[in-house]
């Protein structure tokens, strides 16, 4: 099932040619920002609509508070978690409808291709949703910057915390597709580097239904530790039959490698509890986090903020300001100007973006109330510890990126 | 022998594929006639063979995987990589052919459905295939040395060389003893067998022909996305080609054309919408089986009372 | 500890155990399938939207009137009978003259209806469903944790797939069902309501499919999409059982469970393949299913 937007627009716009030339100032008068995000499947709960929403915030924020005379736009599309879709997409966009600057782009498989895409085309990539770290490594490009979290992040801020509190035994599910063997593969590495063992692992089908067998496989392996390498239904399938299997009560502990505050949600605390993961926000963190949330709220169904819709309001904050400093809209020349300006908003606090796209921010290792613990509507985790920004992502020289 | 009506319709669409990219996307454009060349191909297996295949999606995705592959890892010159992919289609085609014909009507449906879902499961895994990634950034390369294909013209007139040329295939094919042949067997088959006929090989043979053709709509589409992915092997897509066949009209030579273009436009106006491109897409299968078993072409065909 | 194939034999009972578990799932979800084909000869690729639903309900039934699980397994699979019979009614009816093929388009059309309506109003994180307090926990079985609700599961399965099966193959009313579909006209002059018949038994496979999806409720996560990634195993099960046959289903669920299971074990990555190499292996050397009869 592919996907395009608006005929209609191709029609009348009839250029098809690539994009002219760059030029010091704001191509056609317009700020054209497209949101790509799943919006109807897996992870629309993650990026999708919020996204949307979070985008526009930022524009009005921006636009109030510095008072600047740019004039933006925001479209949205669907690219359903497939790379096919995701690029015809990001083609259409940047051909026809004149989209100055894609954001979010939940799926790493689809953020690839649009980061490739936008390079090509010289035009701009404010990456929220996708979790691979190879956008900052062997997939760097000086036209993208990759917000909120990545592989190595999860891997390091999970993996390291829980290993340092004396988890040092692990087992890990992982689902059996390139993210879930990078996730194993980088929380591997930690564990083994901090004096902790892996004492086996099983791969899962992506997918998989049910996950008994592979539970009691972990559970026998009795290690303190079991850390789930998979993502959306399978991570939620995989905890709430780990809460059948009484393995938390057996004395076994989960470890999530990638999960957001939506699957908490549906997965009810009664279920989550205990669950320790790492984040990049939090809506209840702060006073200003709380008031952002409280605007958001209203404007997304009642479902309240996730890291990923936090990422694409910082980030679409940023690339304004970069926009009205460098006075262009030529995706690369924005890029370099984000790069060159410090980062600093209600959300993720004061942080920088680095020469190979990784935008640097405090990550938190959290872990899920208890039913009892929770006071109000998403009332979910309590915060165990925060680690620095220089400390949280992978160190730039490791990264293999050339830029 | 070409009916005048048919000859009619086969101009025109040769002239709108040639001047609608003035005014429309041509890489959308360039997507429909992929497409279409795959519903024409998987419509002379069911419109025609009378065998309805639930598992086409494996000849689109694998010929796009191999020839994705020979592009981008092999250096393969473009004209070649097609055919690279359209030669593993076809192989694959034999294989799981020759596993299939035995069984008819369900039986057949649900074999070629397993078969393609073992297909979509081994490339989820393989490690050439990238998995969920897919194979990204393919090279589109210079055709016979000289045209360079990254140019889009120079794409769209190959595509639209291509998809004519399989579209006339099909048609020769279905006007042709053998396709007589065909229309015999799905007609009456227990009669054709007792006229003598080797009615397996015969079935064979056209579920030959359309994975084949299939293979080449695949390989063509890796190269103009330049991009191959498991989206192309799950089995939404096979329904996906039933859907936008039997909306043109199955059975008819023009119907997968105008059925392909339908759904794919259909697709670009709900994309917005997100979930009810999926409910639009059962509303249309749900009217075409209660009301619209012709189709769009085969009710114009029947309204007209000419062949189309 | 003594191993096979480098598994401990605890483990591996454990194992088989749960494979067992999943086998009556998957029994209990053919059999809807394999009632509806059987007497039917209709397709019903809507089984696992179907499925859905009957695990929404429960939801909506726990979250709006605060009926629990024990109440929903009695009245969803009623209310989704009624349903199906609707569809029957309304649609399916039409399609009896023409071909099989035809009833396989419309109940997959009809699926990706009812599951993309679902989807557009819930979204795709999933309900949380709460297992009910009396099956809650488990015992120590010694080589393994099993919980309560598991092997409720097995115990339910086998009693309704047994009665369904001793229900159609033994009792005047299963007999009627079955001369019906192989000579309708003949049973309609004995004065025998084929049409009702047929109708009701439609609505019995929804309600069967939909009893399952409350089964799976408290243990699955409930979601527009768990029925899709489902109907294929699902058919798979049938295939191979043999399209006719209702013991044939409820064997090879059973025992296609345990074969997954297994596999889960010692080759896990496949475990998603093994079932679709046994379909095709079994349409090569017996393409009516190991129970079933060429019609």
């Amino acid at each position: 099932m592919k996907l395009k937007r608006t005929l209609i627009a191709a029609t009348i716009a009839a250029t098809f040619a690539m994009a002219g030339a760059a030029s010091a100032q704001v191509s056609d008068g317009v700020v054209k920002l497209g949101v790509l995000s799943d919006m109807s499947s897996l992870y629309a709960d993650i990026g999708g609509p919020g996204s949307v929403v979070a985008a526009k915030m930022a524009v009005e924020d921006y636009l109030k508070a510095s008072k600047s005379s740019l004039k933006v736009e925001i479209v949205s599309a669907d690219h359903q978690n497939k790379p096919d879709v995701g690029s015809q997409i990001a083609n259409q966009w940047y051909d026809v409808d004149k989209v100055d600057a894609i954001v979010d782009v939940p799926t790493s498989s689809v953020a690839l291709a649009v980061a490739e895409i936008t390079k090509k085309k010289g035009k701009a990539f404010l990456i929220s949703g996708a979790a691979s770290s190879d956008l900052t490594g062997k997939a760097c490009s000086p036209n993208s910057v990759h917000w909120t979290y990545d592989t190595w992040m999860l891997a390091n801020g999970t993996g390291s915390a829980i290993v340092k509190t004396g988890g040092d035994t692990w087992f890990f599910l992982t689902a059996d597709y390139a993210f879930g063997l990078a996730l194993e593969r980088d929380t591997e590495a930690v564990v083994t580097k901090l004096g902790g063992k892996v004492l086996g692992k099983v791969r899962h089908p992506l997918n998989a239904q049910d996950f008994s067998s592979f539970l009691l496989q972990a559970q026998a392996s009795k290690a303190k530790i079991i850390g789930l390498a998979n993502a959306g239904g399978d991570t939620i399938n995989s905890i709430k039959q780990a809460s059948e299997f009484g393995i938390v009560k057996g004395g076994q502990s989960l470890a999530g490698m990638l999960v957001f505050l939506s699957d908490i949600h549906g997965l009810g605390l009664e279920k989550a509890q205990g669950l320790i993961f790492t984040e990049t926000f939090y809506w209840d963190l702060n006073d200003q986090t709380r008031a952002w949330t409280k605007r958001f709220v209203v404007n997304s169904k009642g479902k309240y903020p996730t890291m990923v819709q936090a990422g694409v309001y910082s980030a679409v904050l940023h690339y304004l300001k970069a926009v009205d400093t460098a006075k262009t809209d030529d995706g690369t020349r924005v890029v370099a100007q984000m790069k060159a300006i410090p980062t600093d908003d209600i959300l993720f606090g004061k942080g920088s973006i680095r020469k190979d796209g990784r935008a640097l921010h405090p990550a938190y290792l959290v872990e899920v109330k208890k039913p009892s613990e929770s006071k109000g509507p998403y009332d979910y985790y309590k915060i165990r510890a925060t680690i620095p920004a220089d400390q949280a992502f992978r160190p730039e020289k490791d990264g293999g990126c050339n830029l | 022998m070409m009916p005048r009506s048919q000859k009619t319709a086969l101009w025109a669409t040769a002239a709108f594929f040639l001047l609608a990219p003035l005014v429309v996307y041509p890489v959308f454009l360039m997507k429909a006639m992929c497409f279409a060349l795959f519903a024409c191909a998987f419509n002379l297996l069911i419109g025609f063979g009378g065998l309805l295949s639930f598992g086409h999606a494996m000849f689109l995705g694998t010929a796009g995987y191999a020839s994705a592959h020979a592009a981008k890892a092999w250096g393969f010159a473009p004209e070649f990589a097609i055919l690279f992919g359209t030669v593993c289609a076809a192989l694959l085609g034999l294989v799981t052919g020759l596993i299939a014909i035995r069984r008819q009507g369900i039986y057949f449906a649900m074999t070629t459905l397993a078969l393609a879902q073992m297909i979509y499961f081994y490339y989820l895994q393989a490690p050439f295939t990238g998995g969920e990634d897919g194979i990204q950034a393919v090279p589109r390369g210079t055709l016979i040395g000289f045209i360079d294909l990254s140019g889009i013209w120079a794409m769209y007139g190959t595509v639209f060389v291509i998809f004519m040329a399989g579209f006339l295939l099909i048609y020769r094919a279905i006007h042709s003893p053998f396709g007589q042949v065909l229309k015999a067997i799905r007609e009456n088959e227990p009669r054709a067998l007792s006229l003598g006929y080797d009615v397996n090989r015969y079935k064979l043979l056209a579920y030959l022909l359309s994975a084949t053709l299939a293979g080449l709509a695949g390989a063509t589409k890796a190269l103009v996305f330049q991009l191959a992915s498991l989206t192309d092997v799950h089995w939404s897509m096979s329904g996906e080609v039933v859907l936008m066949t039997l909306l043109g009209g199955l059975g008819t030579v023009f119907g997968p054309v105008v059925g392909a273009f339908i759904i794919i436009t259909m697709e670009n106006y709900l994309a917005q919408l997100g979930a009810w491109v999926t409910i639009a897409q059962g509303a249309i299968f749900v009217v075409c089986v209660l009301t619209f078993r012709r189709g769009a072409v085969g009710e114009l065909g029947h309204w007209l009372k000419k062949p189309l | 500890m003594t191993e096979i194939f480098g598994v401990p034999t605890q483990a591996l009972f454990g194992q088989l155990l749960i494979g067992l578990i999943n086998g009556s799932f998957y029994a209990l979800l053919s059999l809807g399938l394999a009632v509806i084909f059987g007497l039917l000869n209709i397709i019903n690729f809507t089984h696992g939207a179907q499925y859905m639903m009957g695990a929404f309900l429960a939801y909506i039934l726990a979250s709006k009137t605060g009926l629990g699980y024990w109440w929903s397994l009695a009245v969803v699979p009623v209310a989704m009978g009624a349903f199906g019979v609707a569809i029957e009614r309304s649609m399916l009816k039409q399609l009896y003259k023409l071909d099989h093929l035809y009833g396989l388009l419309l109940t997959f059309g009809l699926a990706l209806v009812i599951q993309g309506l679902f989807r557009n109003e819930y979204g795709t994180s999933g309900l949380p469903y709460s297992m009910p307090a009396e099956l809650a926990g488990g015992h120590n079985l010694g080589f393994m944790f099993l919980p309560n609700y598991r092997a409720w599961v097995i115990v339910a399965s086998l009693v309704i797939c047994l009665g369904t099966w001793f229900v159609i193959e033994k009792t005047k009313l299963g007999s009627y069902l079955r001369a019906a579909t192989e000579n309708p006209a003949l049973v309609q002059a004995f004065g025998i309501n084929v049409p009702r018949m047929i109708t009701l038994t439609y609505g019995f496979g929804v309600a069967l499919a939909a009893l399952a999806g409350v089964m799976a409720a408290p243990i699955y996560q409930v979601s527009p999409q768990m029925g899709a990634d489902l109907i294929i195993v699902v058919f798979a099960v049938v295939v191979i059982g043999g399209m006719g046959s209702i013991m044939g289903s409820i064997l090879t669920g059973f025992g296609l469970g345990i074969i997954e299971g297994l596999t889960k074990v010692f080759y896990p990555e496949a475990s998603n393949t093994v079932i679709f190499v046994i379909m095709a292996v079994v349409l090569m050397i017996r393409p009516a299913g190991l129970f079933g009869a060429q019609k």
